[in-house]
């Protein structure tokens, strides 16, 4: 038998950021056998003898976050993203839980292409992998996956990529079957009949730069139509990313109700506008689009009012050879694991979000809402950890990204706060150097 | 008329021309005087001005053009450029290489100057970013169309010798123009009230906002117009339907003798063509006396020398620099 305190961690000297709680405390956690054995106030003398001590030197220790929302390209697509790689990604950005999404080659709409990535997310070097499933056929929204077969092989929750199913007779279908299964439908709400072929928010900046635009009411009219079906239903139902201000009203009104309804929102929602576009600059082409300054300041309102549950970084990685184009042609989406915290301090140091608020929407809701034993410093729980310091300012230089690719909308932006190390159940994968 | 030989050469502020943003009102003014004096050379006395000598022109067309294309290349030749039209057709593109690809395989030929027109807004201006020679917007998507606008205003110039206070009613597919968006800005710049006219399914998001009066009936938005513009039906840049038929068009925004009769009696009819006859504009109103649409495939000539004039003298030193 091992003897106990040498497999024992002790991490000294931080500040705890429990996102149950209003404010970081001061103290310490022992980490044992993968799990958090003991919180505690003071641990410098009470750490247990022959323990590895780790002094955190006063900076955060928060639950690693947890990421509902990211693709990879796993599989199909490896020289975009292979879970190596954005685990790295993930392991810098200080995210300890990923989603994957479907939208593979082949999609994964089948219990073995389930299977296939529990398999190779099983590394010990990676973090907690959880893939998420195609709730129709090949996303394309005409004929039901094996929702329960898949569930049982382990598909976390079921979505249909970033399309929305058009059809209304559908998607009823689809929410009462997963509802006898328990099943939650993560729905991007844009109906791409009224949004295509735009390919930025539909507004006076598209008018100017002659791209056709993606209106909000694609986005708020599919909400609407969800949120009646769900009441039918009774599904567990979440929107993968709303993009506007109307649409908080909805959710707000949908919870009111007592609905099983949450909506999760990009963290480049939140932080940039559809202005960054400026000249046509392809790394902020996403879906659904970058809206107005007005819409982002009601997003960031939503987070801190608690009608937004979950932040994502809808981590989408993509080549030179799909982004660098015009705009119109180009791929939409952008890189977001390692950037996430440090993206989201920045409204920590405007003043718009405390630090528990934004682990709240990170690590704790999620993790609460896929049925995930972690997002909170709680003993027994996994130690999925993530020590930063909310202070260090840095630049981002994109070649530094552990992504396979490259494609970051913070392309040379400032940033202020670094993740020093990011534990996964208890062992250290990731140290800044 | 010949020109005066003590003033400095007019040179634009940029190393291309890609919106008729990125001109000040010095530019603006600095090219049309510049093209004016150009139109007004008497082509037959041996006149030529060989400012591009030595320089090589690419016209890069990733869209099909006569007019424009043609234009650039009668431009250049003028000016004693060599000149050559990359057939897009033919080329890699066609063969799946990527738009910078292609620019940089270009760019590695040294041109001084690429003409582009390409399908997508924005376009042109990535490869402008990518390029070391001067680029010139021959039309990018539904973005801009500078030398456009630059004729039609010397047109209008010409025509009505002012802009102050000069009613210009644009009517038509607004949404898919790069011409009108070109044109809003460079007229309202100039200091003309300029007008747009079209069925809702036609306006951009927030037309408003883009400096034109709306209107979305003819007969209102033509009222007092001194200048009336015409654009074409884009057929090609509609995914769906906009409008239900061309003869519904026709009758409620086609540009006939009855709708002229709003304008002023010495109202000016433009057309950048290519001219559907009997959708956006009557064939005997096309051809009428009024009609200024033959001058502005001229003046489309002046105001290109005239650009290409005004980037030369950076084109030389640039050259020179490389040697």
């Amino acid at each position: 038998m091992v003897t106990k305190d040498t497999t024992a961690i002790a991490l000294i000297n931080a500040q705890l950021l429990d996102p149950t709680s209003d404010s970081p405390t001061p103290g310490g956690i022992v980490i044992r056998d993968g799990l958090i054995e003991q919180i505690s106030g003071d641990l410098r003398r009470n750490a247990p003898k022959g323990a590895t001590v780790i002094d955190c030197g006063g900076h955060i220790l928060a639950p690693g976050l947890v990421d509902m929302l990211v693709y990879t390209g796993v599989p199909g697509k490896e020289h975009r993203e292979t879970l190596a790689t954005a685990s790295q990604a993930a392991l810098a950005g200080g995210v300890t839980s990923m989603v994957c999404m479907p939208n593979t080659e082949p999609v994964i709409d089948d219990v073995a292409l389930v299977d296939y990535i529990k398999r190779h997310a099983t590394d010990p070097g990676y973090i907690h992998i959880y893939p998420m499933a195609a709730v129709t056929k090949g996303l394309r929204g005409n004929e039901m996956t094996e929702i329960g077969l898949l569930k049982q092989a382990g598909a976390i929750a079921f979505t249909n990529g970033k399309d929305s199913i058009p059809n209304a007779k559908m998607m009823r279908m689809v929410l009462s079957y997963a509802k006898d299964f328990g099943a939650l439908i993560v729905h991007f709400t844009e109906d791409n009949d009224l949004a295509d072929p735009g390919v930025m928010n539909e507004g006076l900046v598209s008018s100017r730069l002659g791209l056709p635009g993606r209106p909000v009411e694609a986005e708020i009219i599919t909400l609407e139509r969800d949120i009646r079906l769900v009441e039918l239903t009774g599904c567990r139902y979440h929107a993968a990313q709303i993009s506007c201000a109307q649409s908080l009203e909805i959710i707000r009104k949908a919870k009111a109700k007592n609905l099983p309804i949450t909506c999760g929102v990009s963290v480049n929602h939140l932080t940039l506008n559809e202005n960054d576009i400026g000249s046509y600059r392809t790394f902020f082409k996403m879906r659904p689009p970058l809206r107005t300054e007005d819409d982002r300041v009601a997003l960031v309102a939503g987070v801190k009012d608690g009608t937004i549950d979950v932040v994502v970084s809808a981590h989408d990685p993509k080549d030179a050879d799909v982004k660098r184009r015009p705009f119109e042609q180009a791929s939409d989406g952008a890189i977001g694991l390692e950037t996430m915290l440090p993206a989201l301090l920045r409204l920590y140091h405007s003043g718009d979000l405390t630090l528990s608020e934004i682990f709240r929407v990170v690590s704790h809701n999620p993790a609460n809402r896929l049925g995930l034993k972690t997002g909170q410093l709680k003993v027994g729980y996994p130690a999925d950890l993530v020590l930063f310091d909310p202070m260090t300012p840095w630049i981002v230089d994109p070649s530094l990204l552990h992504s396979k690719s490259k494609n970051t909308p913070y392309d040379n932006e400032r940033m202020q706060g670094r993740v020093l190390r990011t534990f996964v159940a208890g062992r250290e994968l990731y140290r800044y150097s | 008329m010949t020109i005066k030989k003590n003033k400095p050469a007019f040179r634009l502020s940029k190393p291309h021309l890609l919106s008729i943003e990125d001109l000040s009102r010095d530019d603006i003014m600095g090219l049309l005087d510049l093209a004016e004096q150009i139109a007004n050379l008497d082509p037959h006395k041996g006149q030529k001005k060989e400012v591009l000598k030595g320089l090589t022109q690419i016209n890069l067309f990733f869209e099909s053009s006569t007019r424009t294309q043609s234009s650039f290349e009668l431009a250049g030749k003028s000016l004693g450029a060599n000149v050559m039209n990359m057939a897009v057709k033919s080329s890699s593109i066609s063969k799946g290489e990527t738009l910078i690809d292609t620019t940089m395989t270009l760019n590695a030929m040294r041109p001084d100057v690429l003409v582009v027109r390409h399908f997508a807004a924005g376009a042109v201006e990535l490869l402008a970013q990518k390029v070391s020679c001067s680029v010139i917007n021959a039309g990018d998507g539904s973005h801009q169309h500078p030398t456009q606008a630059l004729l039609d205003a010397l047109t209008i110039k010409r025509a009505k010798n002012r802009f102050e206070a000069l009613t210009v009613a644009i009517c038509g597919d607004i949404l898919h123009s790069r011409v009108a968006r070109s044109n809003i800005q460079l007229l309202s710049a100039l200091n003309a009230r300029v007008r747009i006219i079209a069925p809702s399914t036609l306006l951009p998001p927030f037309p408003e906002r883009l400096g034109a009066e709306v209107f979305t009936s003819m007969e209102e938005g033509l009222k007092g117009a001194d200048v009336v513009m015409m654009l074409r039906l884009q057929r090609e840049r509609m995914n769906d339907t906009h409008v239900p038929s061309e003869r519904e068009y026709f009758k409620f925004f086609g540009l006939d003798a009855e709708k002229l009769a709003f304008a002023k009696p010495d109202a000016i009819i433009m057309h950048p063509g290519p001219m559907n006859r009997g959708v956006e504009i009557d064939s005997i109103i096309a051809d009428d006396p009024r009609s200024v649409i033959q001058e502005q495939v001229q003046m489309g000539v002046a105001v290109r020398m005239a650009v290409l004039e005004s980037l030369s003298k950076r084109m030389h030193e640039q050259q020179q620099g490389t040697v």
